[in-house]
């Protein structure tokens, strides 16, 4: 288990670098940062004085040394457009993205898969399809319409719910949360379902199509041969055959969640860091855009292990030999 | 044996599939008894509707099948109409199944262990820790070396021999009064298969238990059976106390069937061939199935349909029977296929 962690870590650090690489390039690629800091009025003494105060005439491996090591210790220097360092702005704003991701994907699993599970079992009841219908719209409909419409029908209709913003947050720690007030949990309901509600009906189809092939095997007919009641013959040993998939998908959604929030937060105005790296873009703010791409690059890989634990957990055969993982 | 009250009552079982191009009949007429303790055998071809009848008799037929016609009574109750949920108390308790391919009849998330624990407290009043431990005494039983420590092994630590085992074990610890056992040893290895059959046999006599054994392999039939019951195209073709089918088979069918298999005696310069294939669900001809593959073809077998009909020793569903002399009819029976052996 231990060796097949570390072998899991190194092969993340080839994917990092990759990335880092790519971050490192924006610097060189998009807008010049000398330009960019000197402003309009400048000698050329100046301007060769802070060539060599960035490191910009050191060679290229040498600089990205550098820039590789900075990031390791969370160092990803200063914002262009608000002079602050980058860490610290990622994490003001990652508890905004973090419980609206989590709050989301909870929504997406506690609600997907029981209708997955519903729809699977009861392939022509009325409400099936009703849940299928209901699907198609989740799985079309783009995210800003979907935020619009709701704002439209709660916000503005309804007054019920706040259009924008974070509501009243508390803060623990470096975290502020939305979670410990009234109006922080009635801020969440309709961006958290904007962002949630495509990974739902993404999750109950699969969860949907997974059962009717779980259900069609011999051992789901030897345990119902057995005897055994329809919860657990459904809950038991159908559910469980199907979580391998499900985790998958939902890890990586979950990471996307995350790393795509950008749209729902662009809508409800979420202070979060989707919003801050849209910021970001509208002002070549490049050493944020480095930090976040990084930021997003480690989290996919994170989620990525934790994924492949799960499978050992859900699934004995793949413990055996402590291969390389992997399904 | 006979003389006891059957334990299985079968009874012009009928079995429709309904289709897009009409209804297909996949068994028509079947009746047969299962006495106490008694071992049946079933063999056919495939698509005999061997496997069909164990489905039906578990209340597990694939839908959209559905029982049409007929009974089954189960110790004089009838089971073929419960509702799903008192159905659900005779599988497992009253009739356990063993399935064809022990590699994919257990769930392979869940250890052998609590698959044993959880069949048996559904069905008996034990708790979860008297369960486990008779789990281990059934995982002995079945031949599992070292089965305390085994039993929180999963499916697939175990061989394909020892995971039937363990399917038997699963279909045997509610402690239910017949078996179904649908091919038990069709996707083991021949080594194997002696085994296991021989397991099936000495639990079965230990218990009491009656079975079902469904099969195509006559070798198996002929050693564990006591009666044998041939099926074609959805009918019962003949049924009899073992040794008379094999020896002596009535049925032109069966008798076809007996001599395409190689004796171990003496060599044979060419085995029996039954020309033709058995005939498709949606075209099954008028009269006895069998009509347009028999040799001893007649015109009543094109019109009507044969009843099992007493044929000496055993019951053949063929109209070379409906007379007295029973010995002229097997005569005749056999001849039939003398001509083609010559030819």
């Amino acid at each position: 288990m231990f060796a097949f962690i570390v072998s899991r870590i190194l092969q993340a650090l080839p994917v990092m670098l990759a990335v880092a690489l790519i971050s490192f390039a924006m610097f060189a690629y998009v807008g010049d940062p000398v330009a960019i800091m000197l402003g309009q009025d400048f000698t050329e003494a100046q301007r060769q004085a802070l060539i060599r105060d960035l490191g910009l005439d050191q060679p290229f491996f040498v600089q990205f040394g550098k820039f590789v090591l900075n990031a390791a210790q969370g160092e990803f220097g200063l914002s262009y457009r608000l002079s602050r360092p980058v860490l610290d702005l990622i994490i003001e704003r990652a508890p905004a993205t973090l419980e609206l991701a989590l709050t989301a994907a909870a929504l997406a699993l506690l609600i997907g898969v029981p209708m997955g599970v519903y729809t699977g079992l009861y392939r022509n009841s009325w409400l099936s399809r009703v849940f299928l219908t209901f699907s198609l719209v989740g799985v079309s409909l783009p995210t800003f319409l979907i935020g619009i419409l709701l704002i439209l029908t709660f916000s503005v209709w309804l007054g019920w719910l706040p259009s924008f913003g974070r509501g009243e947050t508390v803060k623990i720690g470096g975290w502020s949360t939305g979670y410990l007030t009234w109006g922080g949990i009635k801020a969440l309901i309709l961006p958290s379902i904007t962002l949630g509600l495509f990974q739902l009906t993404l999750i109950m189809r699969l969860v949907r199509a997974e059962m009717l092939e779980v259900l069609r095997t011999d051992y789901i007919k030897f345990a119902r041969a057995r005897g055994l009641t329809n919860r657990a013959v459904h809950f038991g040993h159908a559910l469980k055959n199907t979580l391998v998939p499900v985790i998958t998908i939902t890890g990586l959604q979950l990471g996307a969640i995350i790393a795509f929030a950008i749209v729902t937060e662009t809508v409800f105005q979420w202070p979060g860091m989707g919003l801050l790296f849209i910021q970001s873009v509208g002002a070549a703010d490049i050493p944020v855009m480095a930090a976040y791409l990084m930021l997003i690059a480690a989290l996919f890989v994170t989620i990525n292990l934790i994924v492949d634990l799960l499978y050992y957990a859900v699934d004995p055969r793949l413990r055996i030999g402590g291969g390389k993982g992997g399904h | 044996m006979s003389n006891t009250l059957p334990l299985l009552e079968v009874r012009n079982l009928r079995v429709e599939f309904p289709t897009r191009r009409g209804i297909l009949t996949a068994l028509d007429d079947v009746s047969f008894d299962i006495h106490p303790g008694e071992v049946l055998g079933v063999v056919g071809e495939s698509g005999a509707g061997k496997s069909m009848t164990g489905a039906a008799i578990i209340g597990l037929l694939e839908p959209p099948g559905r029982i049409a016609g007929g009974s089954i009574s189960l110790g004089g109750r009838r089971i073929d109409n419960l509702p799903a949920k008192e159905m659900r108390t005779v599988r497992g308790r009253e009739i356990g199944a063993i399935f064809q391919d022990p590699l994919t009849t257990l769930n392979p998330l869940y250890t052998v262990g609590r698959q044993l624990v959880e069949t048996m407290t559904t069905h008996l009043p034990l708790n979860p820790a008297e369960a486990r431990r008779k789990a281990v005494e059934w995982l002995e039983l079945v031949g599992i070396p070292a089965a305390a420590q085994r039993i929180d092994s999963y499916p697939h630590e175990f061989s394909g021999g020892m995971r039937q085992r363990v399917v038997i074990a699963l279909a045997l610890c509610a402690e239910p009064k017949l078996i179904v056992a649908d091919e038990p040893t069709t996707a083991l290895d021949v080594s194997i298969q002696a085994q296991v059959i021989a397991l099936l046999k000495r639990l079965a006599r230990e218990k009491g238990t009656a079975m079902m054994l469904v099969t195509h392999d006559m070798g198996v039939i002929a050693e564990t059976a006591d009666r044998v019951a041939v099926m074609y195209a959805g009918r019962i073709a003949e049924i009899g106390a073992v040794r008379q089918v094999v020896k002596h088979p009535a049925h032109p069918y069966t008798i076809g069937l007996m001599g395409s298999i190689p004796p171990i005696s003496h060599r044979m310069p060419r085995l029996l061939q039954i020309e033709g294939a058995m005939p498709r669900l949606s075209s099954i001809p008028r009269g006895c199935a069998y009509n347009p593959r028999c040799p001893r073809v007649f015109d009543r077998c094109r019109q009507d349909r044969p009843d099992l009909l007493d044929a000496g020793d055993t019951r053949a569903a063929c109209w070379l029977y409906d007379g007295a002399d029973k010995d002229a009819a097997h005569a005749a029976a056999e001849s039939g296929y003398t001509e083609v052996r010559r030819g």
